[in-house]
């Protein structure tokens, strides 16, 4: 079976909701939209307080190369524009928005975003240029948690030619169900959203790959797209199949080199809810409001999947799914591997949120902190075959000439190290405060 | 609206709200293989070893196991109280040294022999280097080096020998150096099952192999490390092997003779003074194999483990920096 090299084989604990279909959380009574939800640089306000708003009007423009717009995922008033803070730690400004009114949801909510036809067929009369500008103005962002605005990814330098599009169904992060349940419920505008691209990049060949403990996925995704020519990659169960890197090499055998990106060597990777976005923007003119995020856990009472509104407070999830369990310890926004340990539960989900968890006590004991016992496990799991024990040494020393010797920029955060390792060293908060002093140390 | 009997939930109005707290990524971690759990392995690992032991070398073994361990936990605490460091010997490190030393020793060898080894072991072959970690050299080897030197009568072939011994084995030299001595060869079966003479630990290869595999399994013990070994000692005996036809000591009788491998799984392996990366491993294990083969063709010594496992701890940071694993996607 195709797989990518080293990796780590967590615990999956996916069949808290794998089997729960997704439900409509009622609209809430406010969303905050931060202006920065993405890589790259926030947008800028269209709207002024005390002005009203419905639902889809743009309440944010993407004005600098690296950013994108922004839409307000419910009618009402915006109450100011003030600084929030995100689920990651950064303080950054956001609108408030108050809902007011007669408000689209349940049913009718769903037909809005996934209903309707989604053309297979003669994609051909869809302007690539009309698609970019589609995906701009709708504000997608890759949803697969790295947030990056599409528009941009799709348009790589002129001399790269992409020969391949990927589009990511591994969600090989433990506990997430949200692409899952998508692929299950929704796959049309996947596939007609990976079609889309296609046509975009002009790529030959679009595969869709998916990891082979999600049978069901492959077989809805294997009957949408009878008839479109998409090939469907069944990968094995490993973390991170879902990285970019590691993805292209399970696929297609190729190395992304050290430092570049997948269109380096022809690719380009995008995630299965970017695709169902790109459709929506693209066949029904409508931007990015509402995500699908599992909101699961141990310290959840009554563990969902849930189609919400961008903006929404997280309190508002925990809340619509029977609250915290007592013996709650940590919540986390996005997946147990990389995701961001947040308490504020005002923290509003943004475009890039696939999951909200919560953990117990049992689920995260660490083990006592001793030496490294150089055993080398870090540097079996490592997907990027590098050697963490020694950027963590490095990286408590200072030593800049070593972090560089050792690759640390090579470094994607994935966790496989320090979820290894015997001794439970921190190596990923040691690389990261490495990786930070590299950089700082290069400005100058 | 929501079952009844739901768990309590902080949305109880004055239900209590859990403790929350936040923790840099990933908030996973395994729990199967931890340091402590590594140590309590390689104990598990030399039980078949300790039960040969104890059934060819009786109270010999016992005695000797005893003295050890008693030692290497005294001298683990005496060591990090003046160091003023928290105890460690939850960590069992301790205690695997001891036993992998005491297994190293000839059964004859006197108390004083085996407290001194244990005491050097932990405090010149760990503490100096600043504890567990931190050592370049095996501990246990450490300090059977320095009985072998400080003792060289009771660790020399002849120290392995009592011929007034109740116990049969010990009656008789061990199988390596009455080849070396006279040429005489012992049979394969009794070097397998493990019925001679020897270190408390090696005599039998079918324990070892058991206890190995164990531990490979396990992944406590990378498998690079015993497959190198036993590769180049191999190829060292069967050229030796075919540059002299006439000679008796086969291939398999260097492999499962002497303490060969007792030394692949349970010295060589251990994590700390030996290299990081897969490929480093098989170098080292390979370089093991190499020593010992030409310590046992062309020293004095009958057996060459011990040094062979010492001079690579030595090289382990030089293999290390040439086998520093390319990263993905580099040129
Ligand atoms: S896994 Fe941990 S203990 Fe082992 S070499 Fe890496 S950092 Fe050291
Ligand atoms: S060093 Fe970086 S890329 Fe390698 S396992 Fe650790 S977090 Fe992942």
């Amino acid at each position: 079976m195709n797989s990518f090299a080293h990796g780590i084989h967590p615990p999956e604990r996916k069949n808290l909701v794998a089997d729960k279909a997704i439900e409509i959380i009622p609209p809430p009574e406010k969303v905050i939209l931060p202006l920065l939800q993405n890589v790259g640089a926030p947008c800028e306000p269209v709207v002024r307080p005390k002005q009203d708003v419905s639902f889809g009007d743009p309440v944010c423009r993407g004005g600098a190369p690296v950013s994108a717009s922004l839409h307000s995922p419910v009618s009402g008033r915006v109450q100011k524009i003030s600084v929030t803070t995100l689920a990651n730690g950064r303080h950054v400004k956001a609108i408030f928005i108050k809902t007011e009114g007669e408000q689209l949801s349940g049913r009718a909510l769903w037909e809005e975003i996934f209903g309707g036809d989604w053309p297979m067929q003669n994609i051909q009369k869809y302007d690539p240029q009309e698609i970019i500008a589609a995906i701009y103005s709708a504000g997608i962002v890759g949803q697969g948690g790295a947030a990056f605005p599409t528009h941009v990814k799709l348009m790589p330098g002129k001399k790269k030619t992409l020969d391949t599009v990927l589009i990511n169904g591994c969600e090989c992060e433990p506990y997430l169900n949200a692409d899952f349940r998508l692929m299950i419920e929704a796959p049309g505008p996947v596939v007609c959203g990976a079609l889309l691209i296609g046509r975009v990049t002009g790529a030959e060949e679009i595969i869709i790959g998916i990891e082979d403990n999600k049978p069901e996925a492959v077989e809805s995704l294997k009957k949408a797209t009878f008839g479109t020519g998409i090939k469907i990659a069944v990968l094995k169960t490993k973390y991170p199949q879902g990285s970019e890197k590691q993805l292209i090499q399970a696929v297609l055998r190729r190395k992304v080199p050290l430092g570049g990106l997948p269109p380096d060597v022809g690719v380009v990777v995008n995630n299965v809810g970017t695709a169902a976005s790109v459709a929506r923007a693209v066949i029904k003119g409508k931007p990015v409001t509402h995500r699908i995020v599992s909101v699961t856990g141990a310290g959840i009472a009554d563990p969902k999947n849930l189609l919400v509104p961008i903006g929404i407070c997280f309190d508002e999830l925990i809340k619509f799914c029977g609250g915290l369990t007592m013996d709650a310890a940590r919540l986390i926004a996005g997946g147990p591997m990389t995701g961001f340990a947040f308490t504020n539960l005002e923290t509003p989900v943004t475009k890039g949120t696939g999951g909200l968890i919560a953990l117990t006590q049992k689920d995260v004991r660490k083990a006592k902190e001793t030496s490294c016992i150089r055993c080398g496990r870090c540097v079996d799991v490592c997907p990027m075959n590098l050697v963490p024990t020694r950027l963590a040494l490095a990286s408590r020393q200072k030593n800049l000439d070593l972090l560089e010797k050792y690759n640390i920029q090579g470094c994607f955060e994935c966790g496989c190290c320090a979820y290894i390792c015997p001794a439970g060293i921190p190596l990923v908060q040691l690389i990261r405060a490495g990786k930070a002093l590299s950089v700082a140390s290069k400005k100058k | 609206m929501m079952p009844k009997n739901r768990p309590k939930t902080a949305s109880d109005e004055k239900a209590p709200i859990p403790v929350l707290h936040v923790a840099h990524s990933p908030h996973l971690c395994q729990t199967a293989r931890t340091t402590q759990r590594m140590m309590i392995d390689v104990v598990i690992a030399v039980t078949p070893l300790l039960v040969v032991s104890f059934f060819v070398f009786r109270w010999y073994a016992v005695k000797q196991i005893a003295v050890c361990l008693a030692g290497c936990l005294a001298a683990e605490v005496i060591f990090t109280k003046m160091r003023r460091r928290s105890l460690s010997l939850s960590d069992w490190s301790a205690t695997v040294t001891g036993i992998i030393l005491a297994l190293s020793l000839p059964g004859p060898a006197p108390w004083y022999v085996g407290v001194i080894a244990s005491f050097v072991s932990i405090g010149i072959g760990k503490i100096i280097f600043g504890g567990i970690g931190m050592n370049i050299f095996n501990p246990a080897m450490v300090g059977r080096a320095f009985v072998m030197i400080a003792f060289a009568g009771n660790l020399a072939a002849s120290g392995y020998v009592d011929p007034m011994s109740p116990i049969d084995a010990m009656t008789q030299a061990t199988p390596m150096d009455a080849f070396k001595q006279t040429g005489a060869t012992a049979t394969l079966s009794a070097l397998f099952w493990g019925l001679t003479n020897g270190s408390l630990g090696e005599t039998s290869a079918v324990a070892c192999i058991i206890g190995g595999f164990y531990l490979c399994l396990r992944r406590t013990a990378s498998w690079e490390i015993p497959v190198g070994v036993i590769l180049s000692a191999g190829v060292m005996a069967g050229i030796a092997n075919l540059a002299d036809l006439q000679s008796h000591w086969t291939v398999l009788h260097h492999l499962l003779g002497g303490s060969l491998l007792f030394g692949a799984f349970f010295i060589a392996t251990d994590p700390v003074s030996s290299p990081l990366a897969p490929k480093g491993k098989f170098i080292f294990g390979v370089g093991v194999g190499f020593f010992i083969m030409l310590l046992r063709f062309y020293s004095g010594y009958p057996e060459g483990v011990m040094f062979a496992v010492l001079l690579m701890n030595a090289l382990t940071p030089l293999i290390n920096h040439w086998t520093i694993p390319r990263t993905f996607g580099e040129k």
